[in-house]
């Protein structure tokens, strides 16, 4: 189909920065191209130790408690395989980002979804986890910055979780992808909440912060009980993660940080623009303070979100996600990615605009 | 304040009203920064970057080194002047190294650049020496690259 806008990826729209990719290319130009260890470079763990510690005071041995992951997608599989038995309850966010149940389901486990209302801003309620747990519970999966919502939760909220997984015994897993993508507000990493360093699987990477979405790095830091069996898996299933990505990780953490700020600048002003658009033509829309995406009602239309999602597509070719994607409480909103260009971003809303006013 | 002035650097053609929304910032106020800069010279000019290759027009381009005897009281700057105020004279600046001025100048042909060096700049009192270096080929300029500019090609949809 020729001549469509899409709002529909997950990923940035700048290629990986130059200097990024000059560190790789000289790295394969040195002949890096072999395995790393399984844990993943050492240099590049001893470098996140040090980013998490500037980050967020958080103190992890890169000997021990942490794993250079195929991206976060791995890192979310090899902890769900390394920390449930089958039939182990997992509690979850509804909507969530699509991998989340799966996941749990390939590792014998049951997810449990807490809905969550955009009345809310899409944040997960502490008591809406506790009402839900069981013998069975094992762990709470959480992501925010949020995919498909945009949401961020503050310290504050994320604190009442944290007593909730104490209070309980749970382990929480913590997917922080979009965490360098947040927008007039502080990223709180759930780990470095009180006491819950212990019981938290943090999962990080580099593509959305660096757009390095292709390079597939990503890590997981834990304690070293639940880093040695995820480290065993991965051992056994991907051996490690490519070293040129790692290579070009180590670059990007060393002299990433201007560039990270300027792209979060960019989106910044796009968000502005794309939540603005989408409130003015009648697709209510709560601020996102994280990520790159808007999280629109379409209930003024009536129509289903798979129904939107295709007629928008079809009608004014704006490729759109449909909220059901991502769970039950997707359904009556569709996702709308904003990193893509300010005048594609703009001619999206006039069609979209034209689309709403026939469909009201 | 200093987000507009970005933006604009970007695209010029920015309205205030895409960059009150983009900053967050009140309309009126984006209007009056905007007045108050091109009012004090903030903003120098709005003008649009052409690429002339594309188009074929044979233009000269030619970076001189200027080597010049600074002068009592003034300076660099009152020979910098002379020279500037040229109209075949782009770019011009003071710079540390090996010569002085470092100064871009446009003509139609390599005699036109050769003939301004030779009978505008170098006799000029002051001047103690110039190196003409003739552009071949312009890859980027002013942060934007001018050809070959890479296209991110993305899958259309990825959750």
């Amino acid at each position: 189909m020729e001549g469509v806008i899409s709002l529909g990826v997950g990923e940035p729209d700048f290629a990986t920065p130059w200097h990024i990719r000059e560190a790789a290319i000289h790295s394969l130009e040195k002949g890096y191209t072999m395995y790393t260890s399984n844990s993943g470079l050492l240099e590049l763990r001893q470098e996140l130790v040090r980013y998490l510690r500037a980050a967020y005071h958080l103190d992890y041995d890169p000997y021990g408690e942490l794993l250079i992951t195929n991206g976060v997608s791995e890192g979310l599989d090899l902890a769900m395989r390394a920390i449930l038995d089958p039939g182990d309850e997992v509690i979850l966010p509804d909507p969530c980002y699509v991998s989340y149940p799966p996941c749990v389901l390939f590792a014998g486990g049951v997810p449990v979804p807490v809905p969550t209302n955009p009345e809310n801003y899409f944040k997960l309620d502490a008591s809406d986890i506790e009402a839900r747990i069981t013998h069975q519970t094992k762990a709470i999966l959480i992501g925010y910055p949020a995919n498909p919502t945009g949401a961020v939760m503050s310290r504050e909220e994320l604190a009442q979780i944290a007593d909730v997984a104490r209070q309980h015994n749970l382990l929480v897993v913590s997917d922080e992808i979009y965490s360098r993508l947040v927008y007039d507000t502080w990223h709180t990493c759930f780990a470095s909440l009180p006491e819950m360093k212990e019981r938290t699987i943090l999962l990080g990477g580099f593509s959305k912060a660096y757009a390095m979405t292709g390079w597939r790095i990503g890590y997981a830091a834990a304690n070293a009980e639940i880093i040695a069996a995820m480290t065993k898996i991965h051992q056994y299933t991907a051996l490690c993660s490519p070293i040129m990505g790692q290579m070009a990780a180590i670059e990007a953490l060393n002299s990433g940080e201007e560039e990270v700020e300027r792209m979060v600048k960019e989106y910044d002003q796009r968000r502005r623009v794309i939540v603005n658009g989408l409130n003015e033509i009648g697709l209510a829309c709560f601020e996102p303070k994280g990520a790159f995406y808007a999280f629109p009602s379409i209930s003024i239309t009536g129509l289903s979100s798979e129904e939107f999602a295709e007629r928008l597509l079809l009608e004014e070719r704006v490729a759109a996600v449909p909220g059901s994607a991502f769970g039950q409480c997707g359904e009556g909103h569709v996702r709308c990615c904003y990193a893509t260009s300010l005048s594609d971003i703009e001619e999206a809303l006039r069609r979209m605009g034209r689309f709403v006013e026939r469909h009201k | 304040m200093k987000e507009i002035f970005e933006i604009l650097e970007k695209d010029a053609r920015t309205t205030p009203e895409q960059i009150s929304t983009m900053t967050g910032t009140p309309l009126a106020e984006v209007k009056k920064a905007i007045k108050k800069a091109e009012k004090e010279g903030t903003i120098v000019k709005y003008k649009a970057m052409i690429n002339w290759q594309r188009l074929g027009e044979e233009q000269v381009q030619a970076l001189i080194e200027v080597r010049v005897q600074p002068q009592r009281e003034v300076g660099f700057d009152a020979l910098a002047e002379r020279i500037y105020r040229f109209p075949q004279v782009r770019s011009a600046y003071l710079v540390s190294g090996t010569y002085d001025l470092a100064v871009l100048v446009v003509g139609k042909t390599m005699q036109e650049v050769a003939a301004f060096v030779a009978q505008k700049l170098a006799p000029l009192e002051g001047v103690q020496g110039t190196v003409t270096h003739f552009l071949l080929k312009r890859y980027k300029e002013d942060g934007e690259i001018l050809e070959g500019k890479e296209e991110v090609g993305r899958l259309p949809l990825t959750l």
